[in-house]
């Protein structure tokens, strides 16, 4: 023992230190299964089981009838990923506005458009299965009216088989505008309500958007959250949005003023 | 001291407009994600720059020619030259298309010095291009300095003589031609350095290769590293790399069969991709990346090609798919006349790398490695292998990445180019904001739209009256707008509130391209705001607030 700590002190990259190997970091549960997760930015974090975006998840972002926003929900969604290095590919989303992709916080340096993975549904499916290896992040459209190419062309069995490869392969899968044909998807966020703020009779001009965003899902996602969003703010980020009016007990307001 | 390998270059001035077919006394200029990359000398004459940006190009010169930067068509238009060249080596490196390049020990001695040699190299490219392409020819020590000698020599009077397109510098004697130079030379197209290192040089007041040659070397690579002493070579008229001893084994060599044979070039190329990814990782795996490159081919006939790439860097594995299929599109689209096409289909392909460098500068950095967080390298070579498979599912258009340009719309501030234009596991200036500068005059404000149509969506808006409202010359509108409605006047929407019209009076100057709109911003009383706009008394959506 004393020979060995002789050999350590006289070692010259170790010094005078003490002669005692540095232990190993502990690896914890929660340190392996935030390694499983890709971070979103702090706004979504409330919504999320966990506050970030599990690996191998198939997410829905929809948005309620009449209610816009599943757009620049999937983009705020993937801007989060995005910002940590993760390559997004966005398919079947040819109306797609890059100006607020970049806005929300999509590093366009690694976005990647397919407009339009073909007229049948094979191209579709191996489109996706080709991406799905490369990218972390997959936007694809499943509405009419998000993107040129029309709705997603997937038959259920693909969609399936999709699915199944997005868990294998560790990517995130996000259907704009609702789920896949014939899935269920374990986590789905939903704009349920909506409102321009800074347009008047003919005066200003768009400033922000407040939404609210309420999710369901199933496993650790079944919990229903909601959260208050500027989406977008003034600038075209996303940002927490106060709670309209907060009610004050009254009981509160005795107790410090007696 | 390492003796650089005598060396001649041939180059072909303004080659990117040469070969997009444009007679070089129009204005002309290629532009790659938005910026100048060549020009006609007439537009040089206007004061069109590299570099520069398209909207300051068309400023200097209104009626300028624009073209689409197309490296594959300017590699076909350059085979034809190559062809002719090989009449002198056997041995011809391109650089890139417009300029190549062969070791002249050998040609010399045979044709009677270099002086001799560069006439009868210049005589057989003008031949085959005929009078009105500019070539020059350099022979110096090096690459480097013969590429240089080649694109600084300003002919002579006599401009009938095939040697007055040539400069020749003594040997040993490049270090003396280098020195007046300036170091901006080393970022050029296909230069060994990045344009940081220029820069700090410059504010160093190092401005010229000679005074960057003076310096001593060990305080260059102190302070430079590895790219420094690069530079530091070339300035001193030296082979940018130490020699290498021993050449590389040949079981870097990598040969595919196409069974059954490739008739067309895409097809090859689709193999060539996976061969060039391959050769790629291999040398990634010992640290080591490829700088000089033999392509070959060989038809079910037989016939065979083969070419020498060359670059100053190293070939990142887009890059060597590109200049396969750059050689084969020249090969069997074949231009030239009497360049021998391939009888058949292509039914071998071969990568052997010649020169075997260390690759520098793509290594892991450590912080990379926190929770959640993506490995950069390692994400960017997984996606262009998914890329590769897409575009050969889908054509090369079918996948797009985006790039900043100056304008106005929401659609037209961000464009889309096809992947293959772009090296996505390079950095992209062009895909960062900061590409452009501050947002144009007339820009409908922050925030942007999450969905734009292309094209737009036809509709119109009408007032409280069922008129239609039309925005007037001096920029205000007619009535306050009450209802929107679909082109057929079906789903008819109640204006809840509208603000605008930003008007925007786009290239009066050119009665072609002349355009005038105005923007408003309108939100329903479903709460959903979109973008019209109206060109011509026609009113459409052009964009959506999804």
């Amino acid at each position: 023992m004393a020979r060995g700590a002789d050999v350590f002190a006289r070692d010259p990259l170790i010094g005078g230190r003490p002669a005692v190997p540095p232990a190993a970091p502990r690896v914890g549960l929660a340190d392996l299964a935030s390694e499983q997760r890709l971070p979103v930015l702090p706004g979504l974090a409330s919504l999320l089981p966990g506050g970030g975006l599990r690996r191998g998840v198939t997410v829905a972002v929809g948005a309620a009838p009449g209610v816009a926003g599943a757009t620049s929900l999937a983009l705020a969604l993937a801007a989060g990923p995005s910002q940590a290095g993760a390559w997004v590919a966005a398919v079947g989303l040819g109306s797609l506005g890059l100006v607020a992709a970049d806005a929300l916080g999509v590093v366009l340096e690694r976005l990647v458009l397919v407009a339009d993975p073909g007229r049948d549904r094979a191209g579709w499916a191996s489109v996706l299965g080709a991406l799905v290896d490369g990218f972390d992040v997959i936007l694809v459209s499943t509405s009419t009216s998000a993107g040129s190419a029309g709705p997603v062309r997937l038959r259920p069995a693909d969609a399936r088989r999709l699915v199944a490869r997005v868990r294998e392969r560790s990517g995130i899968l996000v259907s704009v505008g609702g789920d896949l044909p014939g899935e269920r998807s374990p986590v789905s966020l939903t704009v349920s309500a909506a409102r321009w703020e800074g347009l008047g009779a003919g005066w200003g001009h768009l400033q922000g958007r407040r939404v609210t965003v309420e999710t369901g899902g199933r496993g650790d996602a079944a919990r229903s959250r909601r959260a208050d969003l500027w989406l977008p703010d003034a600038n075209g980020h996303v940002t927490p949005a106060e709670p309209l009016a907060t009610p004050i007990p009254l009981d509160s307001r005795r107790r410090r003023h007696g | 001291m390492a003796e650089a390998t005598r060396t001649l270059v041939v180059w072909c001035a303004d080659w990117p407009v040469v070969a997009a077919g444009v007679s070089l006394d129009l204005p002309a200029a290629v532009l790659r994600a938005n910026r100048v990359v060549a020009c006609s000398p007439a537009a040089r004459r206007e004061g069109v720059e590299r570099h520069q940006r398209r909207r300051d190009a068309q400023s200097r010169c209104p009626e300028l020619l624009i073209l689409e930067h197309d490296p594959a068509a300017e590699a076909r238009a350059f085979e034809p030259v190559a062809a002719s060249l090989e009449a002198l080596t056997p041995r011809l490196e391109i650089t890139y298309p417009g300029s190549c390049a062969f070791p002249t020990r050998g040609p010399s001695r045979y044709h009677g010095g270099d002086r001799a040699l560069a006439g009868r190299a210049a005589g057989l490219v003008r031949g085959t291009l005929g009078g009105r392409v500019p070539v020059r020819v350099g022979v110096a020590d090096g690459p480097f300095a013969a590429a240089l000698a080649a694109r600084r020599h300003r002919r002579g009077r006599r401009a009938d003589r095939s040697e007055d397109l040539a400069l020749v510098v003594p040997p040993g004697e490049s270090a003396a031609f280098l020195a007046p130079i300036p170091v901006t030379v080393l970022a050029d197209e296909g230069g060994p350095a990045g344009a940081a290192l220029v820069d700090v040089l410059e504010r160093l007041g190092v401005r010229t290769l000679g005074a960057l040659a003076a310096l001593p070397v060990a305080e260059v690579v102190g302070r430079f590293g590895s790219e420094g002493l690069h530079a530091h070579r070339l300035a001193g008229g030296e082979d940018g790399r130490p020699p290498v001893t021993a050449p590389p084994p040949a079981d870097w060599t990598l040969v595919a069969e196409l069974d059954p044979p490739a008739e067309r070039v895409e097809a090859a190329a689709f193999v060539a991709r996976g061969l060039a990814d391959d050769l790629h990782r291999r040398l990634a795996a010992t640290g080591s990346a490829c700088a000089r490159l033999v392509v070959g081919a060989e038809t079910e006939h037989g016939e065979t090609h083969e070419r020498v790439w060359r670059t100053e860097g190293t070939f990142s594995a887009l890059a060597i798919a590109d200049r396969v299929r750059w050689q084969l599109e020249g090969w069997v689209g074949g231009q030239g006349g009497w360049a021998q096409r391939p009888s058949g289909g292509l039914t071998r392909l071969w990568l052997a790398p010649e020169e075997i460098v260390p690759a520098g500068g793509r290594q892991l950095a450590l912080s990379t490695g926190g929770p959640g967080m993506v490995d950069p390298i390692e994400a960017g070579d997984r996606a262009s292998r998914a890329l590769a498979r897409v575009q050969g599912l889908l054509g090369v258009d079918g996948v797009r990445v985006p790039e900043w340009r100056g304008g106005r719309g929401p659609g037209e501030r961000v464009g889309l180019v096809p992947v293959a234009a772009a090296d996505v596991t390079e950095p992209r200036p062009a895909a960062r904001p900061s590409w452009v500068g501050e947002p144009w005059p007339g820009t409908v404000p922050a925030p942007a739209p999450a969905t734009v149509h292309t094209p737009p969506l036809p509709v119109e808006l009408i007032d409280a009256a069922g008129r239609p409202v039309a925005v007037r010359g001096r920029g205000e509108v007619s009535a306050a707008p009450a209802a929107v409605a679909a082109g057929d006047r079906s789903g008819r929407r109640a204006v809840a509130a509208w603000a605008g019209p930003w008007p925007c009076d786009e290239r009066w100057w050119d009665p072609e391209t002349h355009r005038r709109r105005a923007r408003l911003q309108v939100t329903t009383a479903d709460g959903t705001a979109y973008l019209l706009v109206v060109e011509a008394g026609r009113w459409s959506v052009e964009a959506t607030y999804d």
